[in-house]
C-alpha cells in the first residue's frame, strides 16, 4: 500500500538499515493504512505534514524532510533507534 | 535504471519550462501529460487534486520536487511517469521544500507492479547533476538523453 512517497521512504530506510546493520521490516503504507495498522510499528517514518495524521500512535515518529537525504534519514533513524 | 524511467515516460509526458502559478494547475500540467501519454484517463487528474487537498504538501518530497500521484484505481490505464519543470518556481505550502521546480506525475496500476521504476527514479532525483540538467533544459532530447 502506498505507491509514492511511502514507496520511496521505505527504499532509503532500507539501505540506512542494512549500513547501519538493523534487521528490521519495512512497509509502504498511504496515510489509511498507517492509521489502521501503525500502532504494530516500533518506528513510523513520515513527512512532516503528515505527522499530525499519526498522533495516537505508540511508536515513535520520525518525520522526514527530504526523502532522498539518506544522512538525514540515517542520523534521524539512529537516533529513534538508541 | 535511468532508463526505467525513460521507458515510463510517453509520448508527450515530458512539458519543459512551462508557467504555473500554483500547485493546482502544475498537478493539471502533469496530469494533462499522463493522459496525454495515454497513461490515465482525465479523471484520474481530480484524483491527484483530491489528495494533496485532503493531506496538503507532503508530495513535496525534496527540495524543489513534487511528485504528483494518487492511489491506483480505474483512472490508470498504465503504470508511467509524466516530468514537468517550471519556469519560474512555484510555492506549494512544502515546510522544508518549498519552492517547486520539478514535477513528477506518477499513476500505478497496483501497488507493487512499479517498484523497480520507483527505485530507478529514486537513483536519477538522488543525482543532482542529473537534476540540474533536467531543471535547465528545454528540449526533450536533452532530458530523453539524461535518461538514458
Amino acid at each position: 500500500m502506498g505507491i509514492g512517497t511511502s514507496v520511496l521512504l521505505k527504499m532509503n530506510a532500507e539501505k540506512v538499515l542494512e549500513a547501519l546493520g538493523v534487521t528490521a521490516e519495512v512497509q509502504a503504507a498511504d496515510i489509511s493504512k498507517a492509521k489502521r495498522e501503525g500502532h504494530e510499528a516500533d518506528i513510523i517514518l513520515t513527512t512532516p505534514e503528515l505527522v499530525y495524521q499519526l498522533e495516537n500512535m505508540p511508536g515513535k515518529i520520525v518525520p522526514i524532510d527530504h526523502v532522498f537525504d539518506l544522512i538525514e534519514i540515517r542520523e534521524k533513524l539512529s537516533a529513534a533507534l538508541s | 535504471m535511468a532508463l526505467l524511467v525513460n521507458e515510463a515516460l510517453g509520448e508527450g509526458a515530458i512539458l519543459l519550462q512551462q508557467r504555473a502559478t500554483s500547485w493546482r494547475e502544475c498537478f493539471q500540467l502533469a496530469g494533462k501529460a499522463l493522459v496525454t501519454s495515454n497513461r490515465v484517463r482525465d479523471s484520474y487528474i481530480q484524483e491527484m487534486i483530491d489528495a494533496f487537498e485532503e493531506l496538503g504538501p507532503y508530495m513535496v518530497i525534496a527540495p524543489g520536487i513534487a511528485l504528483a500521484h494518487a492511489r491506483p484505481s480505474k483512472s490508470v490505464l498504465q503504470t508511467g511517469l509524466s516530468l514537468v519543470t517550471l519556469s519560474e518556481p512555484v510555492v506549494f505550502g512544502s515546510v522544508s521544500n518549498d519552492p517547486v521546480r520539478l514535477v513528477i506525475g506518477l499513476a500505478a496500476v497496483d501497488h507493487d507492479s512499479h517498484i523497480d521504476l520507483m527505485a530507478a527514479l529514486s537513483e536519477l532525483l538522488m543525482d543532482e547533476t542529473k537534476v540540474n540538467i533536467l531543471l535547465q533544459a528545454d528540449k526533450e532530447p536533452e532530458v530523453r538523453q539524461t535518461l538514458s
